[in-house]
C-alpha cells in the first residue's frame, strides 16, 4: 500500500467534453481476460481517425504522466478497462473539469488520483502544456494545486478519496476484508438475507 | 442532506463500518457478474489469496459477447470463447450460480435478475456494468462498479463508498398514446443534461411512474446513468409486489408477508427531505429521438435538429462535434432521416412488453427495402414468452430477424455491428461515437415502437401516425 501525496511528470492535454469510456477503449478490445495490452489500444478509433495528430500519438507527449481533460470525462460504461488502458499507456494522474462517477471510483481503486479544476484554469494549463510539453508539472494532493512553470492552479478532490491517497489506503480491499465479523453481523440483520439466497451453497 | 428517503434507509441498514478515509463500508445484498468485467477480478483474488466470502450472494450469466445468431460452442471468436471458459471455470471453482446459454435462464444480466425475482426492494445491488441502475425499479439501491470493486465485493461482500445526495424527479400525469417510458427518460436526460445527476441518486416519483408497469420502471431506472446518476429508484408499491409474487427467488408463505411489510417500511417517508426536487408534466413529453452523440442530445420527433444559437454556451461545443459526426444539419427535421439498421433489444428495452409494443407497429407491415431490422430478446425466458404469444411470427412476417438473447448491437462486443457510416434506429441506451461497432457508425436512440416505425418506413417516423 503506497501513499500518493504528489505526482510529478510531463503533462498531456486532451481537449473535448463528454469523452466516454467507449472512446477511451472501444468494446472490441474488451474481449480479453486480463488488462495486459490495453495500453496500446487506448483511444484506438479516435487515434486512427486523427492519423497521428491525436495527443496520445504526438511525439512531444510520449512519456507524459499527467492527463489534462475537460468536462464529464469517462462517462458511460463502467468498464475499468478504460482507466486501465490509460494507466498502461503511462498516465499516473488526471486533472479535469469533471469526471463521471464510476470512472472516478475505478481510478481511486487503482491508485490514480483524478482532481477537478475550473474551466478557465484548465484552459490555462492545457495551453501551457501545448507550449511546454517537455517540462514536468506537479499535482500536489497535500496543497491541492497543480504547479507548472511559475504558475499554479487550485484543484479539488472529494475528502474521502483524498484521504485514501494521502494515507495510502486507496486500495480498500484489505480494510474491507478485515471486517469479516462485522460484515456477517450486518448481513444477519437484513431480513432478505435469509429468504433470498441465490443458491444453497 | 436527505433524510427519511428510501435511499437513506437502505444505506443505513447496509452500513457495516466507517472507514478511516471517512467512506462508508456498505454491504451488498446481491452481486451480479458477467463475462466481461469479472475474469480480472477473480485473477486479483487469486493473486491475493482471497476467497469469495458469500458465494450464495453472487449470480452470474453471460450476455455481452454471446452471438445472437449461432451460439454453438466453441464460439467462432477465440477471444469470446476464452471469456466463456473463464466465467465457467471461475463460477465453478467458487461455487457461484451460473446461468449459461441454454439453461433457460440466461440473458442480459439486468433482465434475468428481475425476472427470476432475485432483484427485490430494499436490497443493495452491484454489478460490473453501469446499467445496474435498472434494478432500482424495485426500490433497490443498485449501481455499476469497476473490476477492482467486483474483486472487493467477491472478497468481502462490501464496497467502500461515499454517500450520494438524493434528487426527487417527479413526473405527473398520463402519457399520451405513442409516448413510452423510454421517451420519459430521454426527456429527463435532455432537460437535466448528461452531467446533471453526478453525485446524486435519483428517486423517480409522481403519478406517471406510479402508473407504470415494472418493465417500464426498469427502462427509466436503466438510463439514470446516462443522466450522470449512478443509481435511480422507484419506491416499491403494489405493482412491485404483484410482479414479484411467486417468482423463483421471491419469498414464499409466511416470509412473503414479512417481506411485504418490510418493503413497505423502507418506502420514502411522506415528510422525507431531499437535496433537490425537479418536477415535470407528462403531457409535455413527446416521442423522443436523439440526434447527436450523447444521450442528452434528444428532441421530440416533430422537432428540428437544434441550431447552435438555441443551445447554452456549454452545450455548443459537443453539438458542433455531433453535427459533424452525425452529418445532420442544424434546423432540419429529424423526421424523415433515412435509417439503415433497426435494433430492438438491450437491457433498456429488451423485455416482453417492449417486444409487444414493437410488434404492434410491425404487425401487417413490411420492413422497408434496404433496411436491416432485427429483434433480440433480453433473455431466454423473454424469448420463450414472446414465442408463446406469437410475437416471433409477427416480426418474421414483417421481415425482422428474430435472434437469441444477448446484449447484441447495444455495444457490439459480439458479431452484431454497424458497418461503416450506417445509421441505426436503436432501442438501446447509448449513441456515443463508435458505440455500435463501427468507428463511424451512427445511432439514433428511441423507444422500441419508434424503432419498429422506422423499420417499416425506412426513415425516422412519428410512431403516433402508425398506431
Amino acid at each position: 500500500m503506497s501513499q500518493v501525496k504528489s505526482v510529478v511528470g510531463r503533462g498531456i492535454p486532451l481537449m473535448g467534453n463528454d469523452i466516454d469510456t467507449d472512446r477511451i477503449i472501444p468494446a472490441r478490445f474488451l474481449r480479453c481476460v486480463t488488462f495486459d495490452g490495453l495500453g496500446a489500444q487506448v483511444f484506438a478509433d479516435d487515434r486512427t481517425q486523427l492519423n497521428g495528430q491525436h495527443p496520445f500519438d504526438q511525439p512531444q507527449y510520449q512519456g507524459a504522466e499527467i492527463l489534462v481533460v475537460n468536462r464529464n470525462f469517462g462517462c458511460g460504461s463502467s468498464r475499468e478497462h478504460a482507466p486501465q488502458a490509460i494507466a498502461k499507456w503511462g498516465i499516473k494522474a488526471l486533472v479535469g473539469e469533471s469526471f463521471a462517477e464510476i470512472f472516478f471510483g475505478n481510478c481511486v481503486a487503482m491508485g490514480i488520483p483524478c482532481v477537478t479544476a475550473n474551466p478557465t484554469d484548465l484552459q490555462q494549463l492545457q495551453d501551457w502544456l501545448a507550449a511546454n510539453p517537455q517540462t514536468a508539472i506537479e499535482l500536489n494532493l497535500e496543497t491541492l494545486q497543480v504547479n507548472f512553470g511559475d504558475a499554479n492552479i487550485p484543484v479539488t478532490m472529494g475528502g474521502g478519496a483524498r484521504n485514501m491517497f494521502l494515507s495510502g489506503t486507496w486500495d480498500a480491499c484489505g480494510q474491507l476484508v478485515a471486517q469479516a465479523e462485522q460484515i456477517r453481523q450486518t448481513a444477519s440483520k437484513l431480513p432478505y438475507v435469509a429468504w433470498s439466497r441465490a443458491s444453497s451453497v | 442532506m436527505s433524510k427519511g428517503t428510501l435511499f437513506d434507509k437502505v444505506w443505513d441498514l447496509h452500513t457495516v463500518s466507517t472507514l478511516p478515509s471517512g467512506q462508508t463500508q456498505l454491504f451488498i445484498g446481491l452481486h451480479l457478474i458477467h463475462e466481461v468485467t469479472s475474469p480480472q477480478a477473480f485473477a486479483m483474488l487469486r493473486d491475493r489469496g482471497l476467497k469469495v466470502l458469500f458465494p450464495e450472494r453472487t449470480v452470474a450469466t453471460v450476455d455481452h459477447i454471446v452471438p445472437t445468431d449461432n451460439q454453438a460452442r466453441p464460439f467462432r471468436d477465440d477471444m469470446a470463447e476464452e471469456m466463456m471458459r473463464a466465467i465457467e471455470e471461475n463460477t465453478k471453482a467458487n461455487q457461484i450460480t451460473f446461468y449459461n446459454i441454454g439453461s433457460g435462464n440466461q440473458g442480459v444480466v439486468h433482465v434475468i435478475a428481475p425476472e427470476q425475482g432475485l432483484t427485490q426492494p430494499g436490497m443493495t445491488i452491484a454489478c460490473g456494468d453501469s446499467h445496474t441502475s435498472t434494478h432500482g425499479a424495485f426500490g433497490a439501491i443498485a449501481f455499476g462498479i469497476g473490476t477492482s470493486q467486483v474483486r472487493d465485493v467477491l472478497a468481502s461482500q462490501t464496497l467502500a463508498l461515499s454517500k450520494l445526495k438524493v434528487r426527487k424527479i417527479e413526473v405527473n400525469g398520463k402519457l399520451s398514446p405513442g409516448v413510452y417510458a423510454k421517451d420519459v427518460i430521454l426527456h429527463i436526460i435532455r432537460k437535466l443534461g448528461v452531467t446533471g445527476g453526478v453525485g446524486y441518486a435519483y428517486e423517480y416519483a409522481g403519478s406517471t411512474f406510479e402508473q407504470m408497469s415494472m418493465e417500464e420502471r426498469m427502462t427509466v431506472c436503466n438510463m439514470a446513468i446516462e443522466g450522470g446518476a449512478r443509481c435511480g429508484y422507484v419506491n416499491p408499491d403494489q405493482v412491485t409486489f404483484d410482479y414479484l409474487k411467486d417468482r423463483d427467488f421471491a419469498p414464499k408463505g409466511v416470509e412473503w408477508d414479512q417481506a411485504v411489510a418490510w418493503w413497505q417500511s423502507i418506502h420514502s417517508d411522506a415528510d422525507a427531505e431531499y437535496d433537490d426536487v425537479v418536477v415535470f408534466d407528462a403531457a409535455e413529453i413527446s416521442p423522443t429521438v436523439t440526434w447527436g452523440i450523447t444521450p442528452g442530445q434528444g428532441i421530440a420527433v416533430t422537432e428540428t435538429v437544434p441550431t447552435p444559437d438555441s443551445l447554452s454556451a456549454a452545450d455548443r461545443e459537443i453539438a458542433a462535434e455531433a453535427y459533424k459526426y452525425m452529418d445532420l444539419q442544424p434546423g432540419t427535421p429529424i423526421q424523415g432521416t433515412p435509417i439503415d439498421v433497426c435494433f430492438i433489444g438491450s437491457c433498456t428495452n429488451g423485455r416482453l412488453s417492449d417486444l409487444r409494443e414493437a410488434a404492434q407497429v410491425a404487425k401487417g407491415r413490411q420492413v422497408a427495402a434496404g433496411v436491416k431490422a432485427f429483434v433480440v430478446p433480453g433473455s431466454e425466458r423473454v424469448k420463450q414468452e414472446a414465442e408463446a404469444e406469437g410475437l416471433d411470427k409477427i416480426f418474421a412476417a414483417a421481415g425482422f430477424e428474430w435472434r437469441e438473447a444477448g446484449c447484441s448491437m447495444c455495444l457490439a462486443m459480439n458479431p452484431d455491428k454497424l458497418q461503416g457510416r450506417q445509421i441505426s434506429a436503436s432501442s438501446s441506451n447509448r449513441n456515443f461515437k463508435g458505440r455500435q461497432g463501427s468507428a463511424s457508425g451512427r445511432t439514433l436512440l428511441m423507444s422500441p415502437a419508434m424503432v419498429a416505425a422506422a423499420a417499416v418506413t425506412g426513415t425516422v417516423t412519428d410512431v403516433r401516425e402508425l398506431l
